[in-house]
């Protein structure tokens, strides 16, 4: 695994980043924390049956949305994936109409017509998450384009898989984003498997070598430490954002479930002590845990007090999706043209 | 209005010149479109106007530029992209098609692709398999596109105007073969309404449903057919989506007879569609069943007389008409 990450240091402060230190990675604290709940609950909801559909979960992963999402300003742009629950958290969407959009509800931030897998919010510049695999590599560089060509100071960030490497488009508009210096970063988020294959198997060369055919600035980072991922992309994203052209992270992580929630016997395709080791020895949240009570900066009871908060709040909005309302038959052919 | 003769490219080139001036947000984006004005010459000047931040220069990723083009336009630009041989939109269609298409249904109405996909189509000009096939019928197909196809620079110059306008993806087919065709075209800014069929000719005995280069095919033979004393009614719909159904049908129920021609391969494809459309809406008032014309189905191939073989003629129409009227 490359590991190219220089320890975090201080450094200038990140765009989203407000306050002192501690008020900053206890926020990141409370943002993980709300994405591992926010799975938790759609795996209790999910095989209750009381969500259609499929869910993909981002559990293990938080590290990589969140350190990346808190370099962003609120108008920055994200483009997302079918296990982009923690993207659209991370960004700033709110756990009620994420899951009334779960559950296919008129409150849902797409009136129920996106499900899991299509959660897109103008208002916190996601521009949608993509069934796809790499699916929305092509609008990631375009709003980065507009931005350009608009000269609005935006950064546009596309969060994929590493199973989108396979994908030639990919390298079409990586191609065009350093011809053109666009404001774009490509975050691969490399949790190891292609669906039921791991990546090994379907990659040739190195991930970082096809950026570097492109001569994009590219980096790779522990994406199990969030405040790795933030420092690094904090660097790369306001070099984008002042002209410096586009970036390529490779953030290495594990994906805790299955491909999706109905993927329980993964034994063929890796080892329980595989995923036990990631678990216990590279958990994001224990990782930002051990920091955080090292430096002084909480204690078990002060960290246990915002997990049940956050938990509540979770509960609550499963609560309200589960309660709201379906839209009405004739939203159906509402919407197909603006 | 002031009018002077211009050809279908010269068209072409006007509505975009004139939406560029009146609109910064659009931009021209495809493989050649600044100096060389691609390879048919429709784009050339643009450039020298607008500079190259707007009329911009791509590699040879039909794909790229196209998804580039689709987040564009979700973000506040109104990207024109071309597509220089319709054949090249298969590399195209997950961009089209699964995002371009989707993105305002997906999220609730909360986004929306304004952009244009100018793309060519039409056989004949001798470029084989690859360079010659009309897949508008693909685009057709999908819920959240709008597909234009002009038959005359009047139509083509007032079509794309308000394709350009529209707030959705709307993919412009143009002839490649009808590019020197010149006709009538007025200097003022005017637009033409996506889904109002126009009947090119008033007739009484047969009604000839054409779309794009087709309609100059069908006005010909209407014309052999005259000669004959039958009266033909020539009905272009412009876009087959959205579709303008009560002009087709009611032409269909005027002249109780009617052939459906487009140059798209026939099975599955707009005559299919069209036909079933007048089908439905006129079945009482016809006296034959509805024809279709298209071409053939086979890979369009390069030796001139099999590929002159392959599609509908002023000919082979005015044949087919001739023997719906006056069964021997």
């Amino acid at each position: 695994m490359t590991t190219a990450t220089s320890k975090p240091q201080a450094g200038p402060k990140p765009a989203g980043a407000a306050g002192t230190e501690k008020e900053k990675w206890l926020h990141a604290y409370r943002q993980m924390v709300s994405i591992r709940l926010f799975e938790e609950q759609v795996n209790e909801v999910y095989t209750r049956a009381l969500m259609p559909g499929l869910a993909h979960l981002y559990s293990g992963e938080e590290a990589i949305a969140v350190g990346i999402c808190q370099a962003l300003r609120v108008d920055d742009y994200i483009t997302s994936t079918h296990r982009g629950h923690g993207h659209c958290l991370a960004k700033g969407a709110s756990p009620d109409r994420m899951f009334a959009e779960l559950l296919g509800k008129e409150a849902g931030y797409c009136r129920g017509k996106g499900g899991s897998m299509h959660i897109a919010d103008p208002a916190t510049g996601n521009l949608g998450a993509n069934a796809i695999v790499g699916g929305s590599v092509g609008i990631a560089t375009g709003a980065a384009f507009t931005a350009k060509t608009l000269g609005t100071g935006r950064v546009a960030v596309c969060f994929f898989g590493e199973g989108a490497l396979g994908q030639g488009s990919l390298y079409e508009v990586m191609n065009l984003a350093q011809l053109w210096q666009l404001p774009v970063m490509y975050v691969c988020e490399n949790n190891q498997y292609n669906e039921y294959t791991h990546y090994q198997e379907t990659t040739a060369g190195t991930i970082l070598g096809r950026a570097a055919a492109f001569g994009i600035e590219a980096a790779s980072v522990d994406g199990q430490d969030v405040r790795a991922v933030n420092e690094v992309a904090t660097r790369l994203i306001e070099r984008a954002r002042s002209g410096g052209g586009p970036a390529f992270l490779q953030c290495d992580t594990y994906r805790y479930s299955g491909h999706h929630v109905g993927d329980i016997n993964r034994e063929y395709y890796r080892s329980k002590q595989e995923e036990h080791l990631w678990k216990t020895d590279r958990d994001p949240i224990l990782v930002l845990t051990k920091w955080l009570t090292e430096r002084g900066y909480a204690d078990a009871a002060s960290l246990d007090q915002i997990a049940s908060e956050v938990r509540a709040i979770m509960e609550s909005a499963v609560k309200f999706a589960i309660a709201a309302p379906y839209p009405n038959v004739d939203e159906v052919e509402k919407h197909v043209y603006a | 209005m002031p009018e002077r003769e211009l050809t279908f490219a010269q068209a072409v080139r006007e509505a975009l010149a004139e939406e560029m001036r009146r609109d910064s947000r659009v931009c021209i984006i495809g493989e050649d479109v600044a100096e060389a004005g691609t390879p048919f010459k429709v784009l050339s000047g643009l450039v020298e106007e607008f500079g190259a931040k707007r009329v911009v220069d791509t590699p040879i990723s039909e794909a790229g530029f196209t998804g580039v083009a689709v987040g564009a336009a979700m973000t506040g630009l109104r990207p024109v992209v071309d597509i220089m041989f319709g054949d090249f939109i298969t590399l195209t269609m997950d961009q089209m098609v699964n995002q371009a298409a989707k993105a305002h249904y997906m999220s609730g109405g909360h986004w929306k692709v304004p952009m244009v996909m100018r793309t060519t189509l039409g056989a004949t000009r001798r470029s084989a398999a690859q360079h010659s096939q009309s897949l508008h019928a693909w685009f057709s197909h999908v819920p959240g596109l709008k597909v234009v196809l002009p038959s005359t620079p009047f139509d083509a110059k007032g079509l794309l105007k308000t394709a350009i306008r529209d707030e959705n993806p709307v993919i412009f087919f143009e002839d490649k073969m009808m590019y020197k065709l010149k006709g009538p075209v007025p200097e003022d800014d005017y637009t033409i309404p996506l889904g109002v069929a126009d009947v090119k000719r008033s007739g009484d005995d047969i009604t000839l449903v054409a779309t794009s280069s087709m309609v100059q095919v069908a006005l010909g033979a209407a014309i052999l057919l005259e000669r004959e004393g039958i009266s033909a009614e020539v009905v272009d719909p412009r876009t087959t989506w959205p579709l303008d159904e009560k002009t087709l049908i009611d032409s269909a129920k005027k002249t109780s007879r009617v052939i459906v021609l487009d140059e798209g391969y026939g099975r599955y494809g707009v005559t299919a569609e069209l036909a079933a459309v007048i089908a439905e809406g006129a079945f009482y008032d016809l006296d034959a069943p509805v024809k279709r014309m298209g071409a053939m189905h086979v890979p369009i191939p390069f030796s001139p007389p099999l590929e002159d073989a392959t599609v509908p003629t002023e000919q082979t129409v005015f044949e087919a008409a001739r023997a719906m009227c006056k069964p021997s």
